[in-house]
């Protein structure tokens, strides 16, 4: 009766083109009720509008989600377009002028739930691959009912297998919720949703096996200890994975302490500064990028790493030239003047960029997550994960094979030998320190992925760093390698039973007991320069 | 390079002495206000803003002619985020500078470390920040949120919105956290919700790797009921918890978290696009639509210089403090501790969000309680406000031991923990100092 009616208006809209005619009743109903303002209404508008069967449906909540529905001073309601257009919400017809005063719109969680089963039963047919996975999705988080019948005709339809799945999971997970679906049907929503096996999958069997019949339950249980199962082997594969990634943010915080501390023997506790510069290095690059050249937005990150490193370096080489040089051989001098650089350092980049944390954007290829066989990998911890072997890849190829890593390492075995070898040992020291600083310069673009970029960056770092570097052997790369990935998966282990503090706790009782036991860490230098 | 180190070393020497007093002036036609906030270290990321707004209020108040016909002159000294520093730093300003008043601390260990200074030399501490209750001393006003004017509306608001049914509450591991926890757990409890159906952890301060924790929440919340994460995560830990919460892909659709730290200031270090949604409770957001709220806005980017400076909840309480304090002074005529403290209880002056804030006889303030959605631009809007004002309440009703106590600081009981059961004034809670 109503479709009749619409039809009827619709032809009489064609007929004279007068901008006074209404659209449909349903929608002009939602729209009233969009309009109102309180957060109920609006709900109940969406899902008004989504009943409606109106073909303006799909661009009025699109235009809602965005943020560009707006409620005019004259009660109208109307959609921003691009570059400052206005027209009409319930017709489409452009607008001459722009409406008087218009307020957009505001949404809260509910509506955002409603708008998005509402998009998700309207583009289930889309032509757009992309667009019908991510409707698929939605309907099964919404796991609305009314959406049954065109979910059953988008299955027929769509070609695609991952979404035809993925459609016929929504199906199920409609079908378990849906008190008037038959046992047998609700068995075999069970058997999809087994398949599926992962958390929502089980929140879905769960609720399932609290409330359906005796077949239903029994079916719904063996379905439950089949996922806990698999979810259960996925948990320690999680744990190591975890484990990798929180290694991998040592070993790339550690692995500059390796060399000034490891391999030259300073204390030096502005390391974590070193760090915090590279990491501001990476704002400053973003800003630039920012205000500039917009479109290089994804590049700042690769573009920022030999900045920071020539940057930190830069900072490296004066702190050597500086105050290093003339406290070699006393090492309590050196963490004391290393401790109050890094305050002077901290404090000064507080006076440049303000107290506050600064906000580092994730590329493009950095942010979101992939899902591989049940395990959720973000890209940001995958690519920190490279970039750390491939930093101390590339350290360990320029200490070992290049000439310049020969000297260092002739320098640190003997200092008196190699300087009558003709090495200017001091320009050494000061190469290597900066060597030191710049990667840890490195380190901060990284970081400034994950962490705060704040002053109190560093400091966060630099007990973990020297941890690390003690637990692995002083002088030993392979040694900071390992023992920054031991750490990371033991804490990782330990965390879920023990709690993030305790489990920390344990970690370092254990420390200090293994420190005892071997004072040189997991693997010892021998020979003379463990004397000198 | 040099220049600039020398001028960043003066910068540096000026915060962390006292400022000299104004040229020309004597001591006795200026009133000295002292602030107490940290402006390196740890803290000096959330503090230093307050530095700035007080400094604001007072030469706005100069402007106005002073008080009692008298300049304000500011004393800031800079505590360096160091505990016992706070106490040392606060003698110096009620012995040495000899402050009519005091407006600091944000932690709730400086203020226990500053308590004793301020009940000891008879001081006056505006104390602006939200904080676990459980205290009420004569000599400090609680302008922050007490947990009923912050925590128990924010889970009131998901229980009946949102339908939650699941609790995890999420917090750093110090005295705020585990307090406001213990108090919601009771209130939850109270409310019905089963022991199963909460989960209570802490992380370290400044914990930055939370895949594990993130995860962990997925997981509970996938039981089968509405879930929602109530957050106390302090500070610094908290951008890379909503980095993570982003990465793996937890919209405030399927899983809402509602923090009780997370300001603007916070949100400024974010990308906030896959966090709309997200709540925060506070008494005050930058986005409330009034004229006194748009009016300080626009004083405060003036003030600063700066257009995208942001505004936040505890500045709004040195606001609130600040002109309590004013009036307070001239009802009382003086600046005398004494005359001050008794002209402070009553003293009723409008807030930012359109209403008036009173000071009550426990030292707490009347507020508002809003709740608010993180946008897309990081400000929040607002979603659900309570109809009145409530009414700080010190002693939490939901902790034994202190459900029975009260403060009240009016002539005859004058007492911090009056006990209703044992009529006595001097019953501990179960967290006071």
């Amino acid at each position: 009766m109503s479709r009749l009616l619409c039809l009827i208006l619709a032809l009489a809209c064609g007929l004279f083109a007068a901008p006074v005619c209404a659209a449909p009743a349903d929608t002009g109903d939602a729209l009233l009720l969009i309009a109102s303002g309180r957060f109920p209404d609006i709900e109940k508008g969406v899902a008004l509008l989504a009943r409606s069967g109106d073909a303006r449906t799909q661009a009025i909540i699109e235009a809602l989600r965005d943020g560009r529905l707006a409620v005019a001073a004259d009660k109208r309601v109307v959609i921003e377009g691009a570059n400052g257009s206005w027209s009409e919400a319930a017709t489409g017809e452009a607008l001459a002028e722009a409406p008087p005063s218009p307020k957009a719109v505001r949404l809260n969680n509910r509506i955002r739930r409603a708008v998005e089963a509402a998009l998700g039963a309207l583009t289930l047919m889309a032509p757009d691959a992309a667009a019908r996975r991510q409707a698929a999705e939605a309907v099964f988080r919404s796991r609305d009912a009314t959406a049954l019948a065109t979910l059953d005709e988008a299955i027929a339809r769509e070609e695609v297998a991952g979404i035809r799945r993925l459609m016929g999971e929504a199906r199920a997970a409609i079908l378990l919720g849906d008190a008037g679906a038959s046992d047998l049907q609700k068995i075999e929503a069970v058997d999809i949703l087994a398949t599926r096996a992962d958390q929502d999958a089980l929140a879905l069997l769960r609720a399932a096996a609290a409330q359906g019949s005796p077949t239903v339950r029994e079916a719904a249980e063996g379905a439950i200890t089949a996922v806990e199962r698999r979810l259960a082997v996925l948990s320690m594969l999680q744990n190591v994975w975890y484990g990798l990634s929180l290694g991998s943010v040592l070993l790339l915080a550690a692995i500059g302490l390796a060399i000034t501390f490891g391999v030259m023997g300073i204390i030096n506790m502005a390391h974590g500064e070193m760090v915090m510069i590279g990491a501001y290095t990476t704002f400053v690059i973003q800003e630039l990028a920012r205000t500039h050249a917009p479109g290089l937005f994804d590049w700042t990150l690769p573009l920022a790493i030999p900045m920071a490193f020539l940057v930190a370096a830069l900072v490296g080489v004066a702190i050597e030239r500086g105050i290093i040089r003339h406290l070699y051989g006393r090492p309590l001098e050196t963490l004391l003047a290393t401790w109050g650089v890094s305050l002077i350092l901290q404090q000064t980049v507080r006076s440049l960029f303000g107290p506050t944390n600064r906000e580092v954007g994730a590329p493009s290829y950095m942010a979101g997550a992939f899902d591989l066989g049940g395990l959720t990998i973000t890209y940001g911890r995958l690519w920190i994960i490279v970039f750390s072997f491939a930093v101390f890849s590339a350290l360990i190829v320029a200490l070992k094979a290049t000439s310049f890593g020969l000297k260092i390492r002739a320098v640190t075995q003997n200092r008196r030998m190699a300087a009558s070898m003709g090495i200017r040992t001091s320009w050494v020291d000061t190469m290597a320190f900066a060597l030191g600083s710049g990667i840890a310069g490195v380190a901060g673009v990284a970081l400034s992925q994950i962490d705060n970029v704040s002053p109190n960056l560093g400091q966060s770092y630099i007990v973990d760093s020297f941890m690390v570097v003690v637990f692995g052997g002083v002088g030993n790369l392979w040694g900071t390698l390992v023992s920054a990935l031991t750490l990371g998966i033991a804490n990782k282990f330990l965390e879920p039973f023990a709690g993030a503090v305790l489990g920390k706790i344990l970690l370092l009782v254990f420390l200090i007991l293994f420190i005892q036991k071997r004072p040189r860490g997991l693997f010892a230098l021998r020979g003379r320069a463990v004397e000198a | 390079m040099r220049n600039r180190f020398q001028k960043i070393l003066a910068t540096l020497a000026t915060a962390a002495t006292i400022a000299l007093p104004a040229a020309g002036a004597s001591a006795q036609d200026v009133i000295k206000v002292g602030i107490l906030h940290s402006l390196s270290g740890t803290m000096a990321i959330s503090e230093t803003t307050l530095k700035d707004v007080m400094l604001m209020l007072i030469e706005e108040q100069n402007k106005k002619g002073g008080l009692l016909g008298k300049k304000l002159e500011a004393v800031v000294v800079d505590p360096a985020s160091n505990w016992p520093l706070f106490a040392e730093k606060a003698r110096e300003l009620l012995t040495k500078d000899k402050v009519a008043a005091t407006f600091g601390c944000w932690t709730s260990v400086s203020r226990k470390s500053v308590l004793p200074v301020f009940e000891e030399l008879n001081g006056i501490l505006f104390y602006p920040v939200q904080y676990e209750g459980e205290e009420s001393s004569r000599n400090i006003f609680y302008t922050g949120a007490a947990p009923n004017q912050q925590a128990i509306p924010a889970v009131d608001y998901l229980m009946e919105n949102e339908g939650v049914e699941r609790w995890v509450l999420e917090g750093t591991d110090y005295v705020y956290p585990r307090t406001t926890n213990k108090i919601l757990e009771a209130y939850l409890k109270a409310k019905g919700v089963k022991d199963e159906d909460i989960s209570v952890n802490y992380t370290p301060f400044g914990h930055s790797d939370w895949q594990t924790r993130v995860a962990d929440i997925k997981k509970f919340g996938s039981a089968g009921k509405k879930t929602a994460v109530v957050s106390t995560i302090n500070g610094d830990a908290n951008v890379p918890f909503y980095k993570e919460l982003a990465n793996q892909g937890i919209k405030a659709t399927d899983i809402p978290v509602v923090a009780f730290s997370v300001g603007e200031e916070e949100l400024a270090g974010i990308d906030t696009k896959p966090l709309v949604g997200h709540l925060a409770a506070w008494n005050y957001f930058q986005s409330v639509d009034t004229a006194e709220n748009n009016d300080f806005i626009a004083k405060w980017k003036a003030f600063t210089r700066n257009d995208k400076r942001v505004t936040n909840d505890p500045m709004e309480a040195h606001v609130i403090g600040f002109s309590m304090w004013v009036k307070a002074v001239e009802k009382a005529g003086s600046t005398d501790p004494d005359a001050v403290i008794d002209a402070l209880i009553g003293v009723s002056v409008p807030n930012l969000s359109g209403g008036y804030s009173t000071m009550m006889p426990n030292h707490h303030i009347t507020k508002p309680v809003l709740i608010g959605e993180i946008q897309e631009d990081g400000q929040f809007s607002v979603v659900s406000q309570t109809p009145g004002l409530v009414v700080g309440d010190e002693w939490s009703d939901y902790l034994d031991g202190s459900k029975d106590l009260i403060a009240d600081w009016r002539a005859p009981l004058s007492c911090g923990n009056f006990n209703v059961k044992t009529g006595k004034c001097g019953g501990q809670g179960p967290v006071a100092q």
